[in-house]
C-alpha cells in the first residue's frame, strides 16, 4: 500500500502545533539515540577491526574478537524466529480471523499475552532454565535459549501482527465471502499480503527485541564463549558478551562498547531485511 | 480447516505459556508465603532480608517503586512515540521517515545494559548535579521511555500506515484542516492499535530490570521527590537472587510473582479504560 | 603465557566435560583458565556458567555442576562440600576522584554509612551532600565490610544501591560526592585506566592488592570453588590446574591475588 501524506489544503493555528508537535516529538525519539550511538562510537569504535569479528575471545574477552559469539547469536537468533513467525503468525491469524471476535477466548488470550509481555527477563530466564534445560532435558545451549527468547517475544509479534491483520479492513473479507472464496485462500492470498507491512514491522521489532535480550539467555543460552559444535552447545549472545565485559571484567569496557557497536550494525542491516524480502513479496502480492 | 485448527492452538498454546510461568513463580514462592505470610509482605518495617527473626519483608516500597517509573515512563513516551509516528507517516519527507524507522529499530535493539550504562555515566551526573544523588526516580522513568517508546511508535506508525490513501485525499479534497483530518478520519481508526502498543510498552516497562538497576538508586523505601532514589521489584530480583538463599529466595519469588499480579491487574485496568474511553468492544 | 602440558597429574590424558556454576565474579577468571585448560588437554570441555554464589553451592550439592564457584567463605552449613582456595580479593573504600578527602577514621566511615554525617564538610571536606554507595543484600563484599565496622545491615543509611562491582565503580564516578567500597583489584584497575575514583586507605594501610598479597590489608574476602564428595579426573584436573603456579599470571591479570602468592 502507498503511503499516504496529508496534503496541505487549509492551515490553521492548530496544524501548525501539531506539526510542531511531532517534530518535536521526533527529535525527542532521535537525541537519545544520536546520544546513546554516540557514546558508543567514542569508547568502542578504537577496539573494532576487521579481525574482531573473526576472532576468538581470549582474556576474558579483554582481547581478541567476537566471533564465537556472533555465531552463538545468529542461531539463537534463528531458533527463535523459526519458532515465534509460524507460531505467532498461526496465533495472530487464529485470533483474529477464527475465534470469535471480542469472545471469552479472544479477550483471555490478549490479556495472557499481556501479561507474558511484562514477565521481567530474569524470571522468565529462571523458568526457561528450569523448564527447557532442566525438564526438557536440553541442557544450558542454544536451543534452550532460542525457545526461551521465543516465549519472551512471542506476545510481542503476536500483538504486532494481530494488529496488522486488524488494519486489513472487514469488506475485503467479505468481498472474499460473497465470491465463494475458502477462508484460509482468503486469508493466505489476500488478508496477508495487505497486511504484509505490518507483520514485517512487527517481525523487525521482534527481533530487535530479541537481540537485546540478556538475562533470559544468560541462565538458558549460556556464558561460555566458545564456538557452538552444535544447537546443544551452549553459546553466548552479544548481549550477554556486553553484560560481562562492562559489568564483570575490569579493563572489559572498551571491547564491550565495540561489541555494542557490531549490534548496532546488525540491528540496522535487519531493518533493511524486511523492506527487501517485501520489495520481492510485492510482486505476487496484489495491494488492494 | 487446517488453518483454523492451527491457528486457534496456537494462540491456545501462547496463552498457555502465562499459566506456566505463574505457575512456576508461585512454586517457589510458596516457602515464603507460608512462612513468612501474605500480611508481612505489606506489614513489615522495612526490606531487610536477613537470615532468622530479624528478617523484614516488606515489599511496598519495591511495588510503588514499579508502578511509578512505570507510570512516568509511560507518560513521557506514549505522547512522544504516538506524536513522532504521526510526523513520520504524515508530516516528513519520506526519505526522513525511514531514516527515523531505521533509528527507532536500532534503539529498540539496543540490550538494556547498554541504555544502562549510558544513564549511570550519562544521564545520572546530569541529574546529580540538580541534586544529588542523580541515581533516581526520574533517571529510572527517563531510560524505561527510552527503552519502551520504539514499541509505541512501530504499533502506532503501523496503524497509521494503513489508513488507505483514498481517505485522507477525499478529506483534504474536503477541504478539512490537518488537524481536522486526523481528528476526524485517523484516530478512530487507530485508537484501538495505539491502546495495544501502550500497553505492551507500559509491560515491559514494568518488566525492565538492568537499565533500571543501573540508574534508579535501588534504595528499598517509597521515593519522596524525582529525585529521590527508588527500587523496582525486577531490581530487587536482580539485585539479591544471585546472592539470596532459602525464605530469602523464595521471598523474592513472591515479589516476581506480585510483579505478575500488578501487571495483570494494569492489563486489565487498562482494557477497561479503554473500552469506556472509545465506547465500543474494541479490544 | 603458561604452557599447559596435556596430561594430568597422574600422567593419564583426561577428557570430559566440567561444568562449573556459580558467581560471576569468579566466572571471568574460571572461563579464561578453562579455555587455557581446553587448549592444552584436547578432548575436555570447561563449561561456566554465572547465577550467583548461592547457585553455586546448590548446584555443586546437587551435582549438577562439576564445580561450584563461590566468592566467599563457606559457611557453616556448607562443611558437607570441599572447598578450595583460589585467590582472595581485597575490599577497599573509594571515592569519587573530585573529592579533596585523603583519608578516613574508622570512626568517620561509621558516621557516614549510618547517616550521622552526609556533608562532607563534617570530615574535612567540603560542603557537598555525601552519596553512600552500599551493595546489595547478600553479597560477600558487604558482609566483610559491615564485619569489618561492626555495622548490621539494617544500621546503614545508603543513598544508592549497587549490585556488582563494575556498577559500583561506574556510580562512584558518575556521582560527585559519592563513597562506595569495592574489590580492590577492580578498583586498581579503573584508576590506572583514568576512571574517576580513588582508594582511601584503611587504618593506614594504602589499599593496594600488593599490600594484600603481603596480609597487611586487613580487609579482605575468599574466592573458593567447591565440589562435593566425588569428583571426576576430568574435574580433578582442572581443579589441579587452577590451584597450580601456571594460572597464577591469569588470575593475577585480572586483578585477584592468588592464593600461591
Amino acid at each position: 500500500m502507498t503511503e499516504a501524506r496529508i496534503h496541505r489544503s487549509t492551515t490553521s493555528k492548530s496544524d501548525v502545533a501539531v506539526q510542531t508537535a511531532s517534530w518535536l516529538a521526533l527529535v525527542a525519539l532521535l537525541v537519545p539515540l544520536g546520544l546513546i550511538v554516540g557514546d558508543l562510537l567514542m569508547r568502542g569504535a578504537t577496539s573494532l577491526s576487521p579481525q574482531f569479528l573473526v576472532d576468538s575471545p581470549s582474556k576474558a574477552g579483554r582481547e581478541g574478537g567476537i566471533g564465537p559469539v556472533l555465531l552463538s547469536t545468529l542461531l539463537v537468533m534463528g531458533v527463535c524466529l523459526l519458532v515465534v513467525v509460524p507460531l505467532g503468525l498461526a496465533a495472530a491469524i487464529g485470533l483474529n480471523e477464527y475465534l470469535r471476535r471480542g469472545g471469552f477466548a479472544v479477550r483471555t488470550v490478549r490479556i495472557a499475552l499481556d501479561v507474558l509481555a511484562g514477565t521481567p527477563s530474569i524470571a522468565l530466564g529462571m523458568f526457561g532454565y528450569a523448564f527447557f534445560c532442566i525438564a526438557l532435558g536440553m541442557g544450558v545451549s542454544i536451543l534452550a535459549g532460542g525457545l526461551t527468547l521465543a516465549c519472551m517475544v512471542m506476545p510481542l509479534y503476536v500483538r504486532l501482527s494481530e494488529q496488522a491483520l486488524r488494519t486489513v479492513p472487514d469488506d475485503v473479507r467479505a468481498a472474499a465471502d460473497a465470491l465463494a472464496l475458502r477462508r484460509y485462500t482468503a486469508i493466505l492470498r489476500i488478508v496477508l499480503p495487505v497486511a504484509a507491512p505490518g507483520l514485517f514491522a512487527a517481525t523487525g521489532l521482534a527481533l530487535a527485541r530479541a537481540l537485546a535480550e540478556t538475562a533470559a539467555l544468560l541462565f538458558t543460552s549460556g556464558y561460555v564463549s566458545r564456538t557452538p559444535g552444535s544447537l546443544l552447545d551452549p553459546g553466548r549472545v552479544l548481549a550477554v558478551h556486553i553484560f560481562d565485559l562492562s559489568m564483570n571484567v575490569p579493563g572489559g569496557d572498551g571491547p564491550a562498547y565495540a561489541t555494542a557497536l557490531v549490534l548496532v550494525a546488525l540491528l540496522l542491516s535487519v531493518s533493511g531485511v524486511p523492506r527487501l524480502v517485501r520489495g520481492f513479496t510485492r510482486r505476487w502480492s496484489h495491494p488492494v | 480447516m487446517l488453518l483454523a485448527v492451527i491457528g486457534r492452538s496456537a494462540a491456545v498454546t501462547v496463552a498457555g505459556l502465562v499459566i506456566l510461568i505463574a505457575g512456576f513463580l508461585l512454586l517457589h514462592a510458596q516457602p515464603a508465603l507460608r512462612e513468612i505470610g501474605f500480611v508481612r509482605f505489606f506489614a513489615d518495617a522495612s526490606w531487610n532480608p536477613s537470615p532468622g527473626p530479624e528478617g523484614r519483608f516488606d515489599i511496598v516500597p519495591a511495588l510503588v517503586g514499579s508502578a511509578l517509573a512505570t507510570a512516568l515512563a509511560a507518560l513521557i513516551a506514549v505522547p512522544i512515540g504516538i506524536t513522532a509516528a504521526l510526523g513520520s507517516t504524515f508530516f516528513v519527507h519520506r526519505a526522513v521517515a525511514r531514516l527515523v524507522d531505521s533509528g527507532v529499530g536500532v534503539l529498540a535493539g539496543l540490550p538494556s545494559v547498554v541504555i544502562g550504562l549510558w544513564g549511570l555515566t550519562a544521564l545520572v551526573p546530569w541529574i546529580a548535579r540538580i541534586r544529588a544523588p542523580g541515581a533516581s526516580l526520574l533517571a529510572a522513568a527517563l531510560v524505561l521511555a527510552v527503552m519502551v517508546v520504539p514499541t509505541i511508535y512501530v504499533a502506532s506508525r503501523g496503524a497509521f500506515k494503513s489508513i488507505p490513501k483514498t481517505c485522507l485525499d477525499g478529506a483534504t479534497a474536503l477541504g478539512m484542516t490537518r488537524i481536522g483530518i486526523l481528528r476526524a478520519a485517523v484516530l478512530p481508526t487507530v485508537k484501538p492499535a495505539l491502546a495495544v502498543g501502550a500497553v505492551l510498552a507500559i509491560t515491559r516497562a514494568l518488566g525492565e530490570t538492568m537499565a533500571v538497576v543501573m540508574v534508579a538508586g535501588n534504595v528499598a523505601a517509597i521515593p519522596r521527590s524525582l529525585f529521590d532514589p527508588v527500587r523496582t521489584l525486577t531490581a530487587n530480583i536482580a539485585l539479591e537472587l544471585p546472592y539470596a538463599t532459602g525464605l530469602h529466595r523464595s521471598a523474592l519469588f513472591a515479589g516476581g510473582a506480585g510483579l505478575m499480579a500488578l501487571t495483570w491487574s494494569l492489563v486489565v485496568l487498562g482494557r477497561c479504560i479503554s473500552r469506556a474511553w472509545s465506547g465500543e468492544h474494541n479490544d | 603465557m603458561a604452557v599447559v602440558t596435556s596430561t594430568g597429574a597422574a600422567g593419564v590424558s583426561v577428557t570430559g566435560t566440567v561444568s562449573v556454576v556459580g558467581s560471576s565474579t569468579i566466572a571471568p577468571v574460571l572461563g579464561e583458565l578453562g579455555r587455557l585448560f581446553e587448549a592444552g588437554h584436547p578432548g575436555t570441555r570447561i563449561n561456566v556458567e554465572t547465577g550467583g554464589s548461592t547457585r553455586g553451592i546448590v548446584e555443586a550439592r546437587s551435582g549438577r555442576a562439576d564445580i561450584g564457584m563461590v566468592s566467599r567463605a563457606l559457611t557453616v552449613n556448607e562443611q558437607d562440600l570441599a572447598a578450595y582456595l583460589v585467590a582472595r580479593d581485597g575490599v577497599a573504600l573509594i571515592l569519587h576522584s573530585g573529592l579533596e578527602v585523603q583519608s578516613l577514621k574508622r570512626e568517620q566511615v561509621i558516621d557516614i554509612y549510618t547517616g550521622r554525617i552526609d556533608r562532607w564538610v563534617g570530615v574535612g571536606g567540603p560542603d557537598a551532600p555525601i552519596s553512600v554507595i552500599h551493595k546489595a543484600e547478600g553479597r560477600s563484599t558487604l558482609e566483610v565490610f559491615l564485619d569489618h565496622f561492626g555495622l548490621k545491615p539494617t544500621d546503614v543509611r545508603p543513598s544508592v544501591v549497587v549490585g556488582d562491582n563494575q556498577q559500583c565503580i561506574k556510580s562512584v564516578a558518575s556521582i560527585p560526592g559519592a563513597i562506595g567500597y569495592v574489590s580492590i583489584g577492580a578498583a586498581e584497575f579503573a584508576v590506572a585506566d583514568g576512571v574517576g575514583i580513588r582508594l582511601l586507605p584503611l587504618d593506614g594501610i594504602c589499599a593496594t592488592t600488593a599490600n594484600v598479597r603481603a596480609k597487611r590489608y586487613a580487609l579482605t574476602r575468599e574466592l573458593n570453588l567447591v565440589t562435593d564428595a566425588t569428583v571426576s579426573p576430568v574435574t580433578r584436573a582442572f581443579i589441579d590446574f587452577v590451584l597450580s603456579s601456571d594460572a597464577t599470571e591469569t588470575i593475577r591479570d585480572l586483578y585477584f591475588v592468588p592464593i600461591g602468592d
